[in-house]
């Protein structure tokens, strides 16, 4: 793979074990502004493991993550960073989780102005006409004074996303943000998710949609057992896999597409 | 019985302030017990062995001794090691200490069973040590341990009738020493549950606010 001059997000040989299990082994890519990386494989393969490595949710055993340049988790003299440092690297990372994770104790539009306000400590003008600005963009902006409780899983998701956006972040990780919808409201969170793509927004996505990996992403990187099997262009991925592995794993999605439209 | 009535009646300057004297104990102790105990929490749930081993051991000291006895030792025992406190003060230290116990261990099973995932966001967006605690993990764990504050906050306005014993003019104090002077125990006594009762009725009030605040929020 080539290198890229000055990538957002540089991953080098990132090892991670849970117990004798190692999950992760010596993984590195590279993520340039603007691209959107869909990070594919079977369950258990590690991809939620390697998104929570980036933002060092989970401490890697071994390796380096740089967010433009800037060493994650680790100083440049290789010590373990301090919990403020690495928090305030951390809101440059927004987050997107499966199950939305949002913050239940308070209404949708604080939950997209509690880390800028409290973290980040921008004006809160600024920050409350961004956020405002935000949930329109996701369709929501008549939701904003309502809990978190009372919205469907699509809309959850939607202010998640905006959430992480509040933050502006540099880049945006994704950990299956569909998975746990009604299929009826997967759509409209793939919808969001392409308008950022087009955007521009810098992100890595794990998904098991592969239809919208096969159209959004730049890039695709294929996990098995822990380790970076294939990385290419979503054309050379779907239509000329080079391995036996990821062969396998899309003639079953395949298979499983078939059933489902059955 | 009428009779006895009316004169706990005429001396009703005394029961209101005995009652006023048991609200303000009552609750200052739960709100500083609260305090200590969120203070405590962290401590219980931390990763240093020693120090989860110490506010452990704290809190399931304190939660096996009969409050009654603590209040004795507080008030007579300290004295002798050359600790000295008016009854006020040891009742006051009593009542914390021994509910800061209570209030840590209720805040620290709300906060076990709290989903991991919204924390955990937390920590992704940035939240780290006491910023974390403060605004990501104590509202909810007001919210579901609220209910559970509130019937402490009952517990300790039954509790603090035992500082009667160090004379300290609360509710129960009054009572008994209106009986004892005009003996009128029935009327006396009586008039004491139903201003208990009264002061639970009010403190019933302030949790069911806060269960639908959480309803709200489920
Ligand atoms: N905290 C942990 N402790 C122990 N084992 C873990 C932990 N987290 C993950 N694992 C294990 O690591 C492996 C990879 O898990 P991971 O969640 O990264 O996979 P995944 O690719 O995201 O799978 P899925 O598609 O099911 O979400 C699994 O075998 C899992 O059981
Ligand atoms: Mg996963």
């Amino acid at each position: 793979m080539n290198a890229l001059p000055h990538p957002v997000l540089n991953v080098v040989g990132v090892s991670k074990s849970f117990g004798a299990v190692e999950v992760l082994s010596d993984i590195s890519f590279q993520v340039g502004k603007g691209e959107t990386v869909c990070v594919l494989g079977p369950s258990g393969s590690g991809k939620s493991t390697l998104l929570r490595c980036i933002n060092w949710l989970e401490k890697p055993d071994a390796g380096h993550v740089y967010l433009n340049g800037e060493p994650v988790g680790v100083t440049s003299a290789g010590v373990v960073m301090n919990d403020r440092r690495l928090s305030q690297i951390r809101t440059r990372i927004g987050m997107v989780f499966q199950h939305f994770a949002l913050w239940p104790h308070l209404t949708v539009l604080q939950n997209l102005i509690e880390a800028p306000l409290q973290v980040q400590r921008r004006p809160r003008a600024e920050i409350h006409e961004e956020a405002l600005a935000l949930l329109a963009k996701v369709g929501l902006h008549d939701k904003r004074d309502a809990f978190p409780a009372r919205l469907s899983g699509g809309q959850k998701q939607r202010v998640g996303i905006a959430r992480a956006l509040a933050m502006r972040p540099d880049l945006l990780l994704f950990d299956e943000p569909t998975s746990a919808l009604d299929p009826e409201l997967v759509g409209e969170v793939l919808v969001v998710m392409r308008d950022l793509a087009h955007e521009g927004m810098t992100m890595v996505i794990v998904t098991h949609e592969m239809t919208f990996a096969r159209e959004a992403a730049t890039r695709v990187l294929f996990l098995d057992r822990g380790r970076m099997v294939e990385t290419g262009t979503p054309d050379q991925f779907f239509s000329r896999p080079a391995t036996e592995r990821a062969r396998q794993f899309l003639q079953r999605y395949a298979a499983e597409a078939v059933t489902a439209q059955r | 019985m009428i009779h006895d009535f009316g004169i706990v009646w005429d001396q009703r300057g005394l029961l209101m302030s005995g009652l006023a004297n048991t609200a303000l104990l009552s609750v200052i102790a739960a709100v500083v017990s609260l305090l200590l105990g969120s203070a405590l929490t962290p401590a219980m749930m931390s990763r240093r062995r020693a120090v989860a081993g110490a506010a452990r051991a704290f809190v399931d000291a304190m939660r096996c001794i009969p409050f009654l006895l603590f209040a004795y030792i507080v008030y007579y025992g300290l004295p002798s090691l050359g600790i000295n406190f008016d009854n006020w003060s040891a009742g006051l230290a009593a009542l914390m200490l021994y509910n800061t116990a209570y209030m840590a261990e209720i805040l620290r099973g709300a906060w076990a069973a709290m989903p991991r995932e919204p924390i955990e966001a937390g920590t992704a967006f940035g939240f780290s040590g006491v910023r974390l605690f403060r605004r990501i993990v104590l509202p909810g764990l007001v919210l579901s341990a609220g209910p559970v504050v509130g019937n402490q906050l009952i517990q300790i306005i039954k509790d603090s009738a035992f500082l009667t014993i160090i004379a300290l003019p609360e509710l129960t104090h009054a009572a008994s020493s209106i009986q004892s002077r005009y003996y009128v125990p029935f009327a006396a006594f009586i008039t004491a549950v139903a201003l208990y009762w009264g002061l639970c009725l009010v403190v019933e009030g302030g949790v069911n606010v806060l269960r639908r605040l959480a309803d709200a929020r489920r």
